[in-house]
């Protein structure tokens, strides 16, 4: 694969994925309003934005909501792991079922649906759109991501983990707590980084679920694509993307640090191996 | 010693009211009107968006083969490469997903307009302008450029299972390129393009927003006319959720046609 | 794993200290004077009624205002922020939303997502909320202001009794233009069926003005009931979406400033905002005749009861006429307010296309009135599917052969596979 149709392939494919960014970002320097003219360097829309209350206060929200459904939907979602993990073939088999349907249900639908149930709690009960709604809507699509994370984890632990620290002294409780929670950890951890991901990035049930008081970014993003745009967008765009690019570029270095580290080993074994 | 089973009932308890529940409302709205009575007006109503629904299929199905025709070489390609390239090489494919989808799209709006920088950097050389945005090639390219990881993604993790050996001795028995593709790397790949073809199908034809922004309103999808029903121009819950189970059913179908869901380990990314 | 438990709680820790950030500092210091709120603000204290502004001071309150996009002088430094002012008059905080159409706000009103204290609908949707329910009695004693308003505005049709609206701004439906791209003056309707800028014309995303702008270019009335009329608009309005670039409300600033399209229909008032920023554009009031509309401040009923004082306050603060100048300046509207109106600059109040004369108005507009259910209904799914219809015959046919190829496709693999798992 080291041909050279296949590296103007990659190249190609990669420019597609970030011209757009790129270009979105470029304009946030930009100083007309205009989205095609290059009219001069400004830093005026990141000013603009930092002062902007609507966009911070969503973003807060954003960070609110996402983190707030994250971590319940991983107490649940581990909860229902174990649970899940120790039950017989039809009951096991109906709960995981239920589990896809927030997974390949259409987003809209998933939206829609906990439209009218929550219109239904409005006219019913004591209760409004806003935060809770959110938080809710949200708890509902992250759990399947923890239970997926979980469950592999559950299944791949030995067995008799639990007994090995039994004997050795622990009382069940600290059996679970001490061998069975370390062990599922690096899942529970995935589950609940991948559920953060997704509460962050969430439009389209947030769209729905939203009311007036309690706006998520996305739903702020949405809006002002639809009124007058302003270069504010890109100057968020850019922020948003720096952020992401280093948080991504430092992992991967981290890891093919590990990797490198990895392969000498290998290799000084393999090495070793074929001395003697 | 297992854990007590007990510890899944609060989620037992969350799926019922939050998604059954939910999805049971839906179905009861299709099945009756403004007064409650029950009626099946509303699935016979369907009928007259059949265009639009066939549309939106037609879309998803058109950007489901590109993203795959795209998807099946690139994701080959970074299976093949060194174990450090293959990391850098998802890691760049993932950040552009993060940023969320809205601003993606926006950002090709801003290229197909009319006088946008494609059109700009055409005039420079003579040409255009061309009508590059409102039309159901700009709502197709939006669909390919948001999804087009999910696609690639669960091809590479299948791909990269398959080992470089099985190839070489395709190779050594005298595959060509093709017959190797064909014979070796596609029946191995299917389980990832089966979870791709799902990943990039249902959020496509279900899309409102890509349609809105990149279609200019003239190139509605189902998913538009849904959101009409409830935050829109038409207010009609009932025929919202009549065409909300419609499009339930088409990803069931989907579904069937790719039955590659119901082994647990397929978490889409 | 510690470490990880720890960025975790970091990261909780950091979220909750932000919330608390957020929450609002409790504002013990006393309210200060009208007089020096108002002179900072850049408003002549002269021109103020003595309403009582301060009188829900420290309260806590928080007024969910639901308008048009671009419809209030707000986010401009050059111009004051209506609701900021208010804010700093009042100590209300003001949740500030907008929507892009009449349909819209209906829709959001029934869905229960939206609890709005104030809304501003037009006047077929405010006589149809009336009759449905949906709009609250206004306090009158709490809006003095509507003195100010000019008699003509007063009692009107979608209102008989004015008891449930407050007139904002008002203004008729144009023709916009760019004339580096249009040869002629569009003076007639007829130019937004010219297949010469096909492709360049957006128009109306609601189906009563799309609907309104072929009713006036067919010369039907823009409130018939009538069927057959209404298919006839349909099929007009059909036989224009092959030449339009896009369905747009609030996108239309964009589009048309930007020229990423020629000749649209809008609202006057828009116009003038957009010709202010684009020197290129010019608009004109096609001769066929157009709609006159009027939107007005109300309360729904799903309002907060206990926001009824303030939303009232805010309605009668919108009628002060240095505020009201403030909006029909920023947002080009014609403004129902006599003393606003006299402090417009002399162009603005001659220019007869924002101040028409009673007898243009008479004789060349049309208000929209609130049709009967059964109309409205049908309009609807006229307008629902001129949105999906699409003349490609095609796709039916193609979508069924890719139907069938997919469902040959993955029998003929399982079929394979499965030989090949029996062997």
């Amino acid at each position: 694969m080291k041909s050279i149709s296949s590296k103007i392939y990659m190249y190609i494919l990669y420019t597609f994925l970030y011209l757009p960014i790129l270009v979105l970002i470029v304009f946030s320097f930009n100083q007309s309003k205009s989205r095609a003219n290059w009219t001069g360097f400004t830093l005026d829309w990141y000013a603009a934005l930092f002062r902007d209350e609507r966009i911070l206060t969503s973003l807060l929200n954003t960070v609110i909501i996402a983190v707030c459904a994250s971590v319940l939907a991983t107490v649940l979602g581990t909860m229902a792991a174990l649970g899940i993990n120790s039950m017989k073939k039809t009951g096991k088999a109906i709960l995981m079922g239920v589990t896809y349907i927030p997974v390949i249900n259409p987003e809209i639908i998933m939206g829609i649906s906990l439209m009218i149930l929550f219109k239904f709690f409005v006219t019913h009960f004591h209760f409004q759109f806003g935060f809770a709604t959110l938080i809710l809507a949200h708890i509902s699509f992250d759990v399947p991501y923890v239970i997926y994370n979980v469950l592999p984890k559950l299944r791949a632990m030995n067995p008799n983990l639990v007994e090995a620290a039994q004997d050795l002294g622990c009382n069940p409780r600290q059996a679970f707590f001490k061998a069975v929670i370390p062990e599922i950890m690096p899942g529970i951890f995935s589950g609940f980084l991948m559920a953060l991901t997704y509460s962050i990035d969430d439009f389209v049930v947030s769209y729905f679920t939203s009311g007036t008081n309690v706006e998520p970014l996305s739903v702020t993003i949405e809006s002002m694509t639809r009124v007058k745009v302003s270069p504010k967008i890109n100057a968020l765009s850019a922020i948003i993307f720096v952020v992401i690019a280093a948080i991504m570029i430092i992992r991967n270095i981290i890891e093919n640090k590990k990797l490198r580290h990895d392969l000498a080993l290998s290799r000084a074994a393999r090495n070793e191996g074929v001395r003697r | 010693m297992k854990a007590p089973k007990s510890l899944a009932i609060p989620y037992a308890v969350w799926v019922l009211i939050f998604t059954v529940v939910p999805l049971g409302l839906v179905v009861g709205f299709a099945m009756t009107d403004q007064d409650g009575s029950l009626t099946l007006e509303n699935i016979f109503a369907m009928s007259e968006y059949m265009s639009v629904l066939f549309r939106s299929i037609l879309f998803a199905i058109i950007a489901t083969v590109i993203c795959l025709l795209i998807a099946f070489p690139a994701s080959y390609i970074i299976s093949r490469a060194s174990a450090i390239n293959q990391s850098t090489l998802v890691v760049l494919l993932m950040v552009p997903m993060w940023i969320n989808f809205l601003l993606r799209t926006y950002a090709w709006m801003t290229l197909l307009e009319q006088n946008g920088l494609i059109n700009r950097l055409l005039g420079l050389i003579g040409l255009g302008p061309y009508n590059l945005i409102n039309n159901s090639g700009a709502v197709i390219l939006g669909m390919v450029y948001n999804y087009l990881p999910f696609m690639i993604l669960p091809l590479y993790s299948v791909m990269v299972k398959i080992d470089q050996s099985i190839i070489e001795a395709a190779q050594d028995l005298g595959s060509n390129k093709l017959r190797l593709v064909r014979k070796v790397i596609l029946p191995l790949s299917m389980p990832g393009i089966s979870t791709g073809v799902i990943a990039v199908f249902v959020p496509s034809v279900s899309t409102f927003i890509i349609s809105r922004m990149l279609g200019g309103g003239t190139n509605d999808l189902i998913g538009d006319i849904i959101e009409m029903q409830f935050s829109g121009n038409s207010y009609n819950p009932h025929l919202g959720s009549a065409m909300a189970l419609v499009l339930m059913i088409i990803v069931l179908f989907m579904m069937s046609l790719f039955n590659q869901f119901g082994s647990e380990e397929d978490v889409i990314l | 794993m510690k470490r990880r438990f720890l960025i975790i709680l970091t990261v909780l820790a950091l979220a909750l200290s932000l919330s608390g950030c957020a929450s609002p500092a409790s504002d013990s210091d006393q309210r200060r004077p009208t007089e020096e709120i108002l002179e900072e603000m850049g408003l002549d204290p002269e021109l103020f009624s003595d309403y009582d502004y301060g009188r829900l001071y420290g309260q806590e309150i928080t007024l969910n205002v639901a308008n048009w996009g671009e419809y209030m002088s707000i986010n401009d430094d050059e111009i004051i922020d209506v609701n900021e002012a208010f804010e700093a008059l009042t100590g209300i905080t003001v949740n500030y939303k907008t929507y892009a159409s009449n349909e819209t706000l209906y829709s959001k009103l029934l869905s229960g997502g939206a609890t709005y204290d104030i809304v501003i609908p037009s006047d077929y949707m405010i006589s149809k909320m009336i009759n449905e329910g949906m709009l609250e009695k206004l306090d009158f004693d709490n809006i003095p202001n509507l003195a100010n308003i000019m008699p003509s505005f007063l009692n009107p049709q979608y209102d008989p009794e004015n008891e449930y609206s407050v007139p904002y701004l008002w203004g008729m439906v144009c023709i916009i233009y760019n004339t580096t791209m249009v040869d002629y003056v569009p003076e007639s309707w007829s130019a937004l069926w010219d297949e010469n800028y096909a492709g360049n014309i957006l128009m109306f995303n609601n189906p009563r003005d799309a609907f309104g702008i072929a009713q006036a270019y067919l010369g039907y009335s823009l409130n018939t009931e009538s069927h057959t009329e209404l298919d006839v608009c349909a099929s007009l309005l059909r036989e224009q979406k092959e030449i339009v670039q896009g369905y747009v409300m609030d996108e239309i600033f964009d589009k048309m400033e930007g020229g990423s399209a020629a000749i649209a229909p809008y609202y006057v008032g828009d116009a003038v905002t957009m010709c202010d920023d684009n020197p290129d554009l010019d608009f004109v009031i096609p001769k066929e005749g157009t709609n006159w509309f009027v939107d007005a401040i109300c309360i729904p009923t799903t309002a907060d009861p206990d926001n009824k004082e303030a939303a009232e306050m805010y309605i009668n603060f919108l009628c002060e006429p240095e505020i009201a100048l403030a909006n029909c300046d920023y947002v080009g509207y014609s403004t129902p307010v006599q003393q606003a109106f006299e402090l417009l600059d002399d162009d603005a109040k001659s220019d007869f296309r924002r101040y028409p004369d009673d007898e243009f108005l008479r004789e060349n507009t049309e208000v929209f009135v609130n049709i009967s259910d059964d109309a409205n209904a049908y309009m609807q799914t006229l307008w629902t599917q001129l949105k999906v219809d699409n003349s490609n015959v095609w796709f039916v046919p193609i979508f069924l052969v890719c139907l069938i190829a997919a469902t040959v496709f993955v029998n003929v693999w399982r079929a394979r596979k499965k030989r090949r798992d029996d062997f």
